[in-house]
């Protein structure tokens, strides 16, 4: 098993997320160049935070032209688990591997702080350590965080219980009160359609240990970590 | 100006319209044994500009302490460097940003960020944390009684100054944010006087491996000369000798062409790969472009290698076409590198820069004789002795003058309120007010946890922790536990009415709250924040402030490693307070020891650590005059008196240090739960902070909040006992479990602890003084006034 951490340049989450899966997790993880097409036989891919190509034109409006994403869009589509996070998920929605888009926070400012979100599914990969309901304190940091989309596609994304994690306050009762950035439906990350796609505004990697303020980021690490030993074993 | 041909014929006039002096031209004739060529002259002016030559300083700067045992790298480099145990060792500096700031606040404060991060990466370290000391007129209307007059500052300016905060503010975010370093911590004052000169100082730390630490020495006769980075442009000409070196006058909105603009994406890509150049073992010096670009990287390079060096500017990187040497000399565009390279191994550096996307061109070489030469096309278009351009420009030993002497007696004073008083609707007032208030707003905007080592980001502590993950994969066996606490902070206010004093409470202050942190303060860098210095008061303020700065940086052991003089904060003919901001960092053998600001348990016992009982005479014994007469600068007055007057505290350096070894040793020992030391707003503040820190690190489970009750048992006026700002003080809290050891280890550092209340969770601060409850209010009001009046106050239209 092993992780692939995408380094686009302009990335600066890539460090953190390598960090919180090597050294807190203790799996294998490697560094996946923007250039490269060859993902590294990695069983996972994090599209880790950052400003890829300076997110000059939109966020993650570049990232999803360069050569990396060819192979992560291959593997995508063939039912490779991919999580992106923060500018990774930006990235995902502009190549289409996840529906939706990302506008300016709705106070016009970056923001960066410990939010509340609540897990709403647990039949994913990345939240299958998760329970249900469970309310995670994880840091944000963007200023293009507030997701939108169609109503066609909102309707759709809670018809098949897409929508995997959700603003809060820390009591887990006004999600409308916990939305920092004016998100639709209080979306704070989301899967595709098949559940091997997710992609999250806030920073897992970032609440590893407690000595950070959090560890809940680690249930998102850990359920790849099961699932993935899981298909093994299947296969095996 | 900007576009001089090299055919200009060099005159006295126009030397002095690039701010050189005749006795300068005269010296530069020398120097040269003919008449300088106009690139020549641009080349010299920038070098011995007051910002890049440090003239009117350099003689007052040699008083301060430098050396120390865990001095790596003292002052001359692009940054300081210490040991920080463990084979690593950590860069630091502060730099000013100010007059750009104000011409244009988001591009000033970008490339102040930009530029002060370069000076680390340059250094072969990888910044890990940024903080940002920060000076802007009064962003609510009102005024202020001073010793010469009334101080107004009206709607129209307050509004102006929250204009430029808010572009002040969003410049800091974007650089940092975007180039992925956490900014965690800093300070923001407001006064009359930075209405039209707002200082913007930032600060940044890196981490290296010792062996690792790059120099900007060029070494090797024939070796490359490597331009990296962005293209040279038009902007920025001019920006040390103009922007940074003279006052402004009404016209300074048209110097906008000259603020430099900044790119963090292109840092980031400069970051790392320079950095990972560095691990080839082919670069033998580098050096930014930062302030007078081209000129200064290559002379001073040189300078310091006691080589020459001859680049070709045909070869450099050109954003614009038509460029003239002079341009491409003095451009200031930001986000380039100069390097020099191993001969022969010039390719596997391009290679590097490649990868990254980056222009890296040879655009020269070094060479022997000490000459830098800059040739164009083929034709020599300046041609300068590199040593003596850099090393041996004017040094001015400027008249220096007290001012008149403040006449003020007590009838100017503070007046003490008699009682009856509502001390409590004063202390909600104070809570409210910009400089005491949370900057949650401000420091939301900025990335505080990215790079995962942020321990205690802006708030949470009185310094900023981050700890030290880097080297854990290069240390074999052992798991790195260090963290590092930095501190920066000056009050200009007590500067004003004494330089030298406010200067030492400068560094006494930075040094307690590293302390207060858990971590043993260890060295310094300072940000000199000046008026002209060609005004004889002026340079007083200067120098009593360097001896102020001199003797507390003795006494608790920390040598300035770096710095920055900004001079020529003045506008329309008037200065800013002298405002030295002082940057201690302190180093925390444990990580897990980190101390905060928040009481953390029901019925822990409140201590109040107090380093100068031993010998300060305490309040009782003291003259009343004397108290009003100190107590008539701090924030109470300014903001609940309306005034501005009287002395800085007295302060004790000997007892400052003890109350720090104090704290250190109890954070070693575990002893503590949390630990706030008393500075704006006094004590009342401290256990106020204390218990909103806590409200904010529990989850709002919805039992009442942890809150305090206090009894005073000391005399004198309430509000001085309540709000005075002497120092070496501390508020803490421990288990009653470990009162004893507590007070055990205040003994043994001489430092009076005295058990002064109870965390209790009722929601409520109370505290009595003299048998009555002087303050008494349920935390919610008092916590709302702290944690949202500056957002309310800036999102006024």
């Amino acid at each position: 098993m092993k992780f692939g951490v995408v380094v686009f340049p302009g990335s600066n989450c890539d460090h953190d997320a390598f960090y919180a899966i090597g050294s807190v997790l203790h799996q294998p993880v490697e560094f996946i160049w923007h250039q490269s097409q060859d993902l590294a036989q990695a069983d996972a891919i994090v599209l880790p935070g950052g400003f890829s190509y300076g997110d000059y034109l939109r966020t993650g409006a570049i990232a999803r032209f360069s050569p990396v994403m060819k192979s992560v869009e291959k593997f995508a589509r063939s039912g490779g688990l991919v999580l992106g996070i923060c500018n990774g998920f930006q990235t995902l929605c502009e190549a289409g591997l996840l529906p939706g888009a990302m506008m300016r926070n709705s106070g016009l400012r970056f923001i960066c702080r410990h939010v509340r979100i609540r897990v709403e599914e647990t039949d994913t990969p990345f939240t299958s350590a998760a329970r249900r309901g469970q309310i995670l304190k994880i840091p944000i940091a963007h200023s293009d965080g507030c997701y939108t989309a169609g109503e066609s596609t909102l309707a759709e994304l809670e018809r098949n219980r897409q929508i995997l994690f959700r603003y809060t306050t820390p009591d887990g009762i006004n999600d409308a009160a916990g939305n920092p950035n004016g998100s639709m439906h209080n979306i704070a990350g989301i899967c595709n359609s098949q559940r091997n796609v997710a992609g999250l505004m806030p920073h897992p990697e970032r609440a590893v240990e407690l000595a950070l303020g959090s560890a809940d980021g680690l249930v998102i690490f850990q359920s790849i970590v099961e699932a993935l030993v899981g298909a093994a074993k299947a296969t095996a | 100006m900007a576009t001089a041909s090299t055919e200009i014929k060099v005159t006295p006039e126009i030397a002095a319209e690039h701010g050189v002096t005749r006795e300068e031209y005269e010296r530069i004739q020398q120097i040269l044994g003919r008449d300088p060529n106009i690139t020549e002259l641009g080349i010299f002016s920038v070098m011995w500009s007051e910002h890049c030559s440090y003239k009117s300083s350099k003689v007052h700067l040699k008083r301060l302490p430098t050396r120390g045992k865990l001095v790596v790298q003292g002052p001359g480099e692009n940054a300081g460097v210490v040991d920080i145990g463990d084979g690593l060792v950590a860069a630091f500096k502060i730099e000013s940003h100010n007059h750009p700031s104000y011409v244009e606040p988001f591009q000033g404060a970008t490339t102040g960020v930009g530029g002060i991060l370069r000076d680390i990466f340059t250094m072969g370290a990888r910044p890990i944390a940024v903080l940002d000391s920060l000076r802007f007129g009064e962003i609510r209307s009102g005024e202020q009684r001073m010793a010469g007059g009334t101080q107004r500052t009206s709607g129209l300016e307050a509004a102006a100054n929250r204009r430029i905060l808010d572009g002040v503010i969003r410049g800091i975010a974007h650089y940092g944010n975007c180039f992925g370093v956490p900014t965690i911590g800093g300070e923001v004052a407001f006064e009359p006087c930075y209405s039209q000169n707002p200082l913007v100082n930032a600060l940044a730390l890196g981490i290296a491996r010792k062996e690792e630490i790059f120099l900007a020495k060029a070494r090797g006769v024939g070796n490359p000369v490597i331009y990296v980075g962005a293209k040279t442009g038009r902007d920025g000409i001019h920006g040390a000798s103009l922007l940074a070196s003279a006052e402004f006058t009404e016209a300074s909105q048209q110097k906008r062409p000259n603020v430099q603009v900044g790119d963090p994406f292109m840092e980031k890509l400069l970051l790392e790969a320079c950095l990972e150049a560095m691990r080839t073992g082919a670069i033998v010096a580098i050096q930014d472009m930062g302030a007078a670009g081209l000129t200064c990287s290559t002379v001073e390079m040189a300078s310091r290698g006691g080589t020459g060096i001859e680049i070709d500017l045909a070869k450099v990187p050109q954003r614009e076409t038509g460029m003239t040497p002079y341009e491409i000399m003095l451009s200031e565009s930001q986000e380039r590198m100069l390097l020099v390279a191993e001969k022969g191994r010039e390719r596997e550096v391009l290679a590097v820069f490649k990868r990254w996307g980056l222009d890296a061109v040879v655009v020269g070489r070094v060479t022997e004789g000490g000459l830098a030469v800059v040739k164009d096309h083929g034709r020599t278009a300046a041609q300068i002795p590199a040593h003596p351009l850099a090393e041996e420009g004017p040094v001015y030993s400027r008249p220096l003058a007290p001012p008149a002497p403040r006449s003020e007696s007590e009838t100017d004073w503070f007046r003490f309120a008699p009682e009856g008083t509502d001390l409590t609707r004063n202390l909600r007032e104070l809570l409210a007010s910009p400089a005491v208030a949370s900057k949650r707003w401000i420091t939301e905007q900025y990335d505080t946890s990215v790079r995962t080592n942020t321990l205690a980001g802006p708030g949470a502590s009185d310094a900023a922790v981050v700890r030290i993950k880097e080297s854990e994969r290069d240390t074999p066996g052992g798991k790195v536990t260090r963290a590092l606490a930095l501190s920066t902070d000056g009050n200009g206010r007590w500067c004003q009415l004494d330089p030298r004093l406010g200067a030492m409470h400068a560094v006494a202050e930075a040094a307690r709250n590293v302390a207060a942190s858990g971590a043993r303060p260890i060295a310094a860098t300072n940000c000199l924040n000046f008026g002209s210095p060609e005004k004889p008061e002026v340079m007083w303020q200067f120098s009593e402030a360097i001896d102020g700065i001199a003797e507390a940086c003795m006494a608790l052991g920390t040598p300035i490693t770096g710095g920055n003089v900004s001079f020529y904060n003045e506008t329309l003919g008037k200065s800013i307070y002298p405002t030295p901001i002082i940057g201690v960092l302190g180093v925390l053998d444990d990580s897990s020891r980190v101390l905060k600001i928040a009481f953390r348990n029901e019925g822990d016992v409140i201590l109040l650590l107090d380093g100068g009982a031993q010998s300060v005479p305490s309040s009782e014994a003291r003259n009343f005059s004397l108290l009003a007469q100190e107590f008539s600068s701090s924030e109470y007055s300014k903001t609940i008196g309306h005034l501005v007057a009287g002395e800085p505290p007295a302060i004790d350096l000997a007892a400052e240090k003890r109350l720090i070894d104090c704290l250190v040793a109890l954070a070693a020992g575990g002893c503590l739960e949390s630990a706030h030391d008393l500075s704006e707003g006094g004590l009342a503040v401290a256990l106020a902070e204390s218990c909103f820190a806590a409200t904010a690190a529990e989850s709002g489970d919805g039992a009442a909040a942890l809150g305090a009750t206090v009894m005073l048992d000391s005399s004198g006026p309430a509000e001085f006992v309540l709000f005075s700002e002497c120092g070496a003080r501390a508020v803490v809290s421990a288990p009653a479990s470990r009162l004893a050891a507590v007070q055990a280890t205040a003994r043994q550092y001489q430092v009076a602890a005295r058990e002064i209340g109870k965390v209790i969770r009722n929601g409520a601060l109370r505290i009595q003084y003299g048998g009555r409850w002087v303050i008494e209010s349920p935390l919610e009001p008092l916590r709302d006034a702290w944690a949202n009046s500056l957002e309310r106050t800036l999102t006024a239209k």
